[in-house]
């Protein structure tokens, strides 16, 4: 089997980066609680190999720490947007056309109209900011847009002829979406799940850049960026490799989605957008 | 073409009650009055009973529901908690910034975007299509905010070009704001004009492959004829979408660029307005951003008629 460039790329970059925020929970090169203020905005060297930031903290040990915020805030947000989404696009696809289909699809444009970044605002104004609502904010904007996939990639499956047998055979449409829908549309839902999965890194980032999302000390790669920018103009690194770990960490996901897409069905190209 | 108009119409109220109501019972959930936060916790009772019922909080939910959406559709949205002026006010001052913000964000996205479109799908699968996708597939990754801060430390900080913040509001000129709003405006396009880029590629490939551009080839147009006569119209189907759906991506953007540049916009009235617990604020406000998407994306909607003949024709 020949892998596309962009499976390849996208596959090492992602590993990359799981691999340091896994490495994070055991050891850092560095502790990042502690301060040391005359070893502070250190130029990159071996000691430290992204330099140090204002309070004499190693970046490079922070950007492995905050990968575990922002890593699993948006996989998180994945799962909620999958396991709320996959069963209301299942749900509208074996009763299309029917009133509950037409009322899971008005509900999804209704939540589609509220940016991931409202919601958060609207769930800071009642809870206050913190961690879980980026999740939820990130989550809740997930769901439709896998309930739509889910429900477009079903219904071209739901005209084949195995369903018919299955129909015949007499099982019903739930046996039918669990059995024989959902295993058919899987490598669909992992490429969507991928590209959602980066959209959640960017907009946890975002979240966290404005304060709605996790709350200091907690590193995340967003925080690192909020807290950098006064300091833009005489320390650009501490703005720099946080917003490089963001894009390269991005990137790596969209190339593997890109790459699992064209590596299991390129038909599936049309399918995505 | 009515009977699409009517079907549209009715989604476009039904979202826009349901928006309402989802907004409404979110604020109103929240624990604690905002009356007693105003006053403070040695304030007197019938102080905040007082205050409670000047902000229009001693009526039943119901009722406040009903006053705040039908006061919305005049376009009286209350009075701040915190200012004590209308919201209307408020937002009015403010919508200055924002909307400029946001037109001239979708102007240069589509300004970048359509071009690069058009020619990396004439160049489909050489070295040029992939360079310019490859860059495309770089501007989904960038965050818009940490390119915003980039711009600044070059053209504000290193090159002196641009302020690095602010606006100095309409009254001085319209050159001087607008030169304000690029750096903003350019950061928040730079996504958009991405995957824009990307959508317009992909839809002219598929138009391209279509008998009749061939037709149009075979009877002696130049490539660019044909497409500008009949490929970029159809193309422009999926491109519409996208820029509808773009737009809840573009509000989001430009509440947080408006951080990073201090632009006094729609996006710092509502951290302000979280912040100081100003709540009537956060609702109206928030309810205003629902709004324009969905009506942008009913505008969109609208706009498949004047591209698509075929929705005109009545079923």
């Amino acid at each position: 089997m020949k892998f596309p460039i962009s499976f390849i790329l996208g596959f090492l970059l992602s590993l990359f980066f799981l691999a340091i925020t896994v490495i994070s929970f055991f050891w850092v090169p560095y502790d990042v609680e502690t301060l040391n203020i005359t070893n502070r905005l250190m130029e990159p060297s071996f000691e430290n190999l992204l330099g140090t930031d204002h309070f004499g903290r190693d970046i490079f040990s922070m950007i492995m720490i905050g990968g575990q915020t922002s890593l699993s805030v948006a996989l998180i947000a994945v799962g909620l947007g999958l396991f709320f989404g996959v069963p209301l696009g299942l749900i509208s696809a074996s009763w299309r056309g029917s009133l509950l289909d037409d009322i899971i699809m008005r509900g999804n444009d209704l939540i589609f109209a509220f940016p991931s970044l409202v919601i958060a605002i609207l769930i800071t104004a009642v809870f206050g900011p913190s961690a879980l609502n980026a999740i939820l904010a990130i989550g809740i904007f997930n769901i439709p847009v896998f309930a739509r996939v889910t429900r477009g990639a079903a219904i071209s499956i739901w005209t084949l002829a195995f369903i018919s047998s299955a129909r015949i055979a007499g099982k019903g449409s739930f046996r039918i979406s669990l059995e024989h829908i959902l295993p058919n549309i899987l490598n669909l839902l992992i490429v969507q799940g991928s590209i959602q999965f980066s959209l959640g890194i960017l907009a946890e980032a975002g979240l966290s850049y404005v304060g709605l999302g996790v709350q200091p000390p907690t590193p995340s790669w967003g925080r690192m960026l909020a807290d950098s920018q006064t300091m833009i103009s005489f320390a650009p690194n501490l703005a720099l490799f946080p917003g490089i770990t963001i894009i390269l960490a991005v990137l790596g996901l969209n190339l593997l989605g890109d790459g699992t897409r064209d590596l299991i069905d390129p038909r599936l190209k049309d399918k995505i957008k | 073409m009515s009977s699409y108009f009517f079907s549209r119409l009715k989604i476009l109220i039904l979202s826009l009650f349901f928006a309402s109501l989802i907004i409404f019972f979110m604020i109103e959930i929240i624990p604690g009055d905002p009356a007693s936060f105003m006053l403070g916790i040695n304030a007197e009772p019938e102080t905040v009973d007082a205050l409670r019922k000047e902000l229009g909080l001693d009526i039943s939910t119901f009722e406040r529901y009903f006053n705040w959406i039908t006061g919305m559709l005049t376009g009286d949205f209350g009075v701040s908690y915190t200012y004590r002026v209308p919201v209307s006010e408020l937002v009015m001052a403010r919508i200055g910034v924002s909307i400029p913000l946001a037109l001239y964000a979708i102007f240069l996205s589509t300004l970048i975007a359509i071009p690069i479109g058009i020619f990396s799908a004439s160049n489909h699968g050489n070295f040029k299509d992939l360079s310019f996708m490859g860059f495309t597939q770089l501007g989904i990754a960038i965050p818009n905010f940490w390119f915003a801060m980039v711009l600044v430390l070059i053209f504000s900080i290193y090159l002196k070009w641009f302020s690095a913040g602010g606006v100095p509001g309409w009254d001085k000129g319209f050159f001087v704001n607008l030169k304000a709003l690029t750096l903003p405006a350019f950061a928040l396009a730079l996504p958009q004009a991405s995957i824009l880029a990307r959508i317009m590629r992909s839809a002219l490939i598929e138009t391209l492959s279509q008998d009749y551009f061939r037709t149009a080839r075979a009877s002696g147009l130049t490539f660019f004829q044909a497409v500008k006569k009949h490929a970029f119209r159809n193309a422009l189907i999926p491109v519409l979408t996208i820029i509808g759906l773009q737009f809840s991506f573009l509000i989001a953007g430009a509440i947080i660029i408006e951080n990073v540049f201090f632009l006094p916009g729609i996006g710092r009235l509502i951290f302000q307005g979280i912040v100081q617990r100003d709540l009537i604020v956060v609702e109206s406000v928030v309810m205003l951003l629902v709004f324009s998407v969905i009506i942008v994306n009913f505008l969109v909607d609208m706009a498949y008629l004047y591209v698509d003949p075929r929705l005109r024709v009545k079923k």
